[in-house]
This record gives C-alpha cells, structure tokens and sequence, in this order.
C-alpha cells in the first residue's frame, strides 16, 4: 500500500463521505486513490470554496468537513477559508500537497511554507515526514478538529509520502495525546458558585453564543431557560439556537443587534455566557457592561474566559455537560417582573424602518421567505448589508438552520457553503442569501452545483453598491463614496441562463410571496434577483 | 500595574514548536523579555524559560494561549521571587596594560572568570542571577566591551520545604 492509499482508507475509517478540492501534481497521487473508494469528490472553483463549502458541510453533518489541495498555490488559496472556519471554531481537516520532501526549502515550483503560513488559523498542524505516522496523524486530526472547541487541522503531505510505500497499516482505534485533554464536566465548586449566584438575582439572562449550536448543547439550554423562565438572547453565532417565536427571546446583542436586547444586557444583574467569546461587535465595552453586575461565562475554551471581559464565575467545560448538570440542581429563581420589563422594552424600543416602496424591502423580504421556509430550512447568510437584514429578520422555527460567516466576517462565504450544507443533508431547505457584492466574490461555484448535482436556491439582493461599506461611508465620511459602487456587474439572468439556472426577479414588494413560491418550488436550480434601495441602511 | 512574570513550559520536542510558541507572543503583541530553550532529560521534551511582563490579564492571557497550544505539556508560572534565576554571560573585553589590573580584580569581585585571552582582548564569564548581569554589563561599559553573548534567563521554582 501507498501513502495516498492510507490515506484514503484513513478517511474512510473516519465514514468520510465527501472530500472538497482542486487537484494539482502534488495532491494527485490522492486523487489518483480516492478513485478506487467511495468517498465522493467536489470540485470547486477555487481552493478557498472548498474549505467554505466543507465548513457547511461541518455545521450540517456534524462531523468535520474535509479538502484536499494542491501545494502552493492551491493551499495558500485556501488560507482563507481556513481562517474562517477557525474563527468560528468550524472542525475541518484540511489536506494540502506538498513538494518533494528533499525539496522543502529549496523554493522550488509550487513550494509554500502551509503549516507556518497557517500557524495563527489553526488548531494544529501537521507535515508528515513518514508514511507510517499516516494513519496516527489522521486519527488525531479528526480528534483534534472535533473536539474541545473545534477548529480546523491541516496535513501537508509531500508528494513521496504520498507515493511511499507502507508496509503495515493500521488505523489506531483512540488518540493518546498527553498534551490535549480537553475539559468537559465542569468544575463542580464552580457549578455551585453558579447555582448561589442565579438563586440571588432577580434579572438574570441567558446570552447563547455559536458554542451552543457547536457543543449540541441547544435542547438543554432552552430547557433550563424555560424550567427557570430566564431570558435569553443571542450573539450572530448563536441566531438559530432559539426560535424567533420564544417568548423568553429577546433578539440578538451587538451593534448590529436588537436595541431591546442590548437594553436587556445592560439592564441585567447577572448573564450568563454561554458559547460566546464576548468579541467587540457583540459586546463593544465588555468592562463597562460587567460592571455592577455577575458575569458567568461557560465555554469550553479556558483562554477565552476572561480574555475580554473580566468574569466573576469562569466556567470551563463542554455547554452540554455543564447544562446537563444544572438542569439536575434545584433553583429558586423568579423572574415573572423581569420578563414584563423586557417584554416593554421590546415594545418601544423596536426598530421603525421606513420601506422605499419602489424598491423591495429587505425586513419585509426576509420576513416573508423566511416564513415560507421549512421548520428544517438551512438558511445561509453571506457578509454585509444582506447579513445583517437576515440576522434582524429571519424567523427562525424550531429546527431551523442559520449559518453565516461571523468571526471573520467573509465574503462569498453563502454559496459553497450552501453547496456543503446541500450536501450533508439533502432532505434539506437549504437558501444562500447574498448581495451582489458578496456574489460576484464566489459566482464560479454555480458551476460546482451543476456539475455535482447539487440543487441550488440562491438569492442576490441587489443593490448596486458593497452596501455595509456604503453605509459606513455614509456615517464616517458623509458620503465620500470610494471603491464601493459595483457598476460593470453582469446581468444576472443572462449570467445564470448560461449555467441552464431559472431566473427570478423581484423588482419591489408588489407580488414578493408569489415570487418566492415559485422559487421555493422550482425543482431546478434557481437564483431570484431582489433589487433593493441603493441608498437602505441597515441602522 | 506591569508586573513580570516567568513561564516555565515544557513543550514537546518537535520541529516548528519553537516559531509556534514564539510566533504566538508577537502575534498577540505579548513582550518577551528573554527567551531559552533546551533539551530537558527526556530528549523527546524539552524545556522553555519565558521572562514576560504586562498587566494581570496578559499575564493570565499568556498562559491560557501557553496551555493552548497543542504542543506544549506544561506551563508553571512564577513571579521572581518564586524562583531561583540565572542566566549566562560570555563578554569579549578589550584590555590594555593600565586597566588589566582593574578588569580581574572587578571579575573577582562579581565572581566571573576570564575563560579566553589574547594580547588584546579577553573573554569573561559570569552565570548569575540576572540582576548581576545587569550589573556586570554597566560595570564594563566604562571599559570596551566588543561583544556579548546571553542565554537569556533560566529558572525553575525554589525548593520548598514541604516538598
């Protein structure tokens, strides 16, 4: 057997079922293998779509997403994707060609440093240097990506290790890393500190991060919510967790966010961080908001605790363990006057938007899809205006999916990803909503979907401008516009017709549902064009 | 308040592992005052003197992003004085029949060696706490020093009665 052979059968002793890439001469002895297995290959467009389209796949399937590309070139495309999916602690295992291993160093063709180019997006990386640690490095990659908070990890794997032979192969049956064991349970003292805490305060809060959705900890959150009648809201990760409908949600936090839920972070004696790294666009003065009040963070990540906020009760441990166990604790906690207050300040503080009738409204728009959908959608929101209208409109029910690149914020995140997340699971309602910026950014993946048979519902909203930055050229630089018009943009139905897509347009709210019907229904691939007020701001 | 602290960490002995642990502190703009590395008895681990300095939380910061690392086994902190501390010094001096006298009876005094001579110049030696080596330093700079050479500073945690 061959290294490429191994690892091959390494990915199948994982129950790998796609692998997401673009092949080069240094990854080709893999690809050469992989013909031989019934892992299932998706060829991208370019290399930075196959980890997007792989972290969707992740989030879906729950299972690590995988690519496989070529050296140089091909892995440094693929940085950003990476960076991405570690932002928002996506679990990928990324394998990357290399050259020859006596070459390394010597700058040949198609030669890049990946594992030091990569060192600050991942958890862990690996250059193999035999083909016998093959199956080893896979099996603690997997359990590296999957575990603790997750994260992506790359294996550069030079050409003659592919094409070396390996005289015994055996997949490991556990990993023994003495350097990682994440915690899981959590510190039972602290639990108590907790429960002391929580029977004190008359305003407690729930503030649910994309921890929740990754730990599978949504069940026993929204549980001890309800058991206990806190109030919850949520970071952008953590959009998804808690239907639009629950009467303990009070929206999500941040700059972007509900001003009612900002109002209910400040107002709050004591929150409860769940899953949540407490970043500036949610939280934009952590010191000021913990002050006069009991901060208790729960993640799985120790660094994370306290790197942006002083907490008084840090809490490490896996969200769903930690649940788990406070459901089995007994509370005195009442709440009854707190929720009507919230319950007020949703009332006079929502948002007023003021429609251009001659333009399609996004609230309106999204309100109206998003309703249609099904309770089991998958509903992908790309980055900039378009994000964050589908943060603040999207009804979300029971089962509904809600992906979208926070950490890093990436553009052109939506399609692959929709392709991954298509995948993963097909009985699926999977939308990508995207601006004609963020579109134009990953249009060659259209390709992809026809090509792998993946059915495709995209939505553009257009507006003519990179909308998020318009708007804050707006505000900052009293509409000194720069780099932000996109005249020079195809037409869009021209465009998709030479990819065999339908074509859907939607010029202002006049006859929004029945558009949507019929795009919702279309049994090929389709994308619907909704053309919004260049001017609309998100604030 | 900036403090100082010592991070004692013992990684696993790989390649790479020493630009990950250092790529992180310039990364997350932590300071490195000094920075040794070596072999510990196990040469599959070896052993990191980290001198750093900040406020509490970077501090705290440093050894969360420390332990973090897939890499690393251990992270012991200590303040100074917590540890016993030194650090090695070879300094090239150069000499002339007036001051001769001077320099050895100063390298008596702060307890270095001479380890190397010639006609004009001579190698001195000092491994002492890295105070002392301040000191060594500021004491011949009114001589002509050439070059130096430190390890930066070691440090493992006093021994304890109890223990």
């Amino acid at each position: 057997m061959i290294g490429a052979e191994a690892m091959v059968k390494c990915l199948e002793q994982e129950g790998v079922k796609y692998v997401f890439g673009y092949p080069g001469v240094a990854i080709c002895p893999f690809y050469n293998s992989i013909l031989e297995s019934d892992i299932k290959t998706v060829l991208v467009r370019t290399e930075q779509n196959a980890a997007h389209a792989a972290s969707g796949f992740a989030r879906i399937s729950d299972v690590p997403g995988v690519c496989a590309v070529t050296s140089g070139p091909g892995a440094t495309n693929i940085i950003t994707g990476i960076a991405t999916a570690y932002a928002d602690s996506i679990p990928l295992v990324v394998i990357t060609g290399q050259v020859k291993s006596d070459l390394i160093g010597s700058d040949v063709f198609q030669e890049a440093d990946i594992t030091g180019a990569v060192e600050s997006f991942v958890k862990y990386s690996y250059l193999v240097k035999d083909a016998d640690d093959l199956p080893r490095i896979f099996k603690e990659a997997f359990h590296i990506a999957n575990t603790g908070r997750k994260g992506p990890v790359l294996i550069d794997v030079p050409i003659d290790i592919q094409n070396g032979v390996i005289r015994n192969f055996k997949y490991p049956e556990s990993v023994n890393l003495r350097t990682y064991k994440p915690t899981v349970k959590g510190n039972s003292a602290q639990i108590k500190k907790v429960i002391k805490e929580l029977n004190k305060s008359s305003k407690p809060i729930i503030c649910i991060g994309g921890g929740v959705q990754l730990g599978q900890a949504k069940d026993e959150v929204l549980k001890f919510a309800e058991t206990h009648g806190i109030p919850m809201v949520t970071t952008m990760m953590g959009i998804g967790t808690v239907p639009s409908s629950h009467k303990l949600y009070f929206g999500m936090v941040g700059n972007n966010g509900k001003p009612y839920a900002n109002k209910a972070m400040n107002e709050a004696d004591v929150i409860m961080m769940v899953g949540a790294r407490v970043a500036d666009r949610a939280i934009s003065q952590p010191d000021l908001i913990t002050r006069d009040k009991v901060l208790i963070h729960i993640d799985v990540d120790p660094a994370e605790i306290g790197k942006n906020a002083v907490s008084s009760i840090p809490l490490v441990g896996d969200c769903k363990a930690v649940f788990e166990e406070l459901l089995t604790q007994d509370f005195d906690i009442e709440c009854g006057e707190w929720i009507k207050e919230l319950e007020r300040y949703k009332k006079e503080l929502k948002p007023v938007r003021k429609p251009n009738k001659k333009y399609v409204d996004p609230e309106g728009f999204i309100n109206e899809l998003t309703t249609k959908l099904k309770d089991k959608a998958v509903y992908i929101a790309d980055v900039g205006q378009n994000q964050i209208f589908s943060c603040a409109h999207a009804v979300i029910k029971s089962n509904t999916r809600f992906l979208t690149s926070g950490g890093m914020g990436t553009m052109g995140y939506s399609i692959p990803a929709a392709l991954g997340a298509k995948l993963a699971d097909p009985s699926r309602q999977v939308v990508a909503v995207c601006g004609d910026g963020s579109f134009q950014m990953s249009m060659m993946e259209l390709a992809t979907f026809c090509q792998s048979k993946v059915q495709a519902k995209i939505i553009v909203f257009n507006n003519s401008y990179l909308g998020m930055v318009r708007e804050y050229q707006h505000y900052t630089y009293k509409d000194n516009y720069s780099m932000v018009s996109l005249d020079g943009s195809p037409n869009l139905e021209k465009l998709v017709s030479a990819y065999d897509f339908d074509y859907y347009r939607l010029a202002d709210m006049k006859g929004c549902s029945e558009v949507i019907d019929a795009f919702l229904k279309d049994k090929k691939n389709a994308l619907l064009e909704v053309m919004i007020d260049p001017m609309d701001l998100v604030k | 308040m900036k403090a100082k602290r010592i991070y004692s960490v013992t990684v696993e002995n790989r390649s790479g592992v020493l630009s990950k642990v250092s790529g992180l502190f310039s990364r997350r703009s932590f300071n490195i005052d000094s920075l040794a590395v070596g072999e510990t008895d196990d040469p599959a681990v070896s052993s990191m003197t980290i001198v750093s300095s900040g406020d509490e939380r970077t501090l705290e910061q440093i050894e969360k992003q420390l332990n973090k690392k897939l890499d690393v086994i251990k992270v012991k902190t200590y303040g100074e004085e917590q540890c016993v501390s030194r650090e090695l010094m070879l300094m090239k001096v150069k000499y002339n029949k007036s001051n001769r006298a001077e320099i050895m009876e100063m390298c008596e005094v702060m307890k270095a060696d001479i380890v190397d001579m010639s006609l004009h110049y001579m190698m001195i030696q000092i491994c002492d706490t890295p105070e002392k080596i301040r000191l060594m330093i500021n004491m011949f700079k009114s001589i002509s020093i050439v070059e130096i050479a430190r390890t930066g500073t070691l440090s493992l945690s006093k021994c304890n009665t109890n223990d």
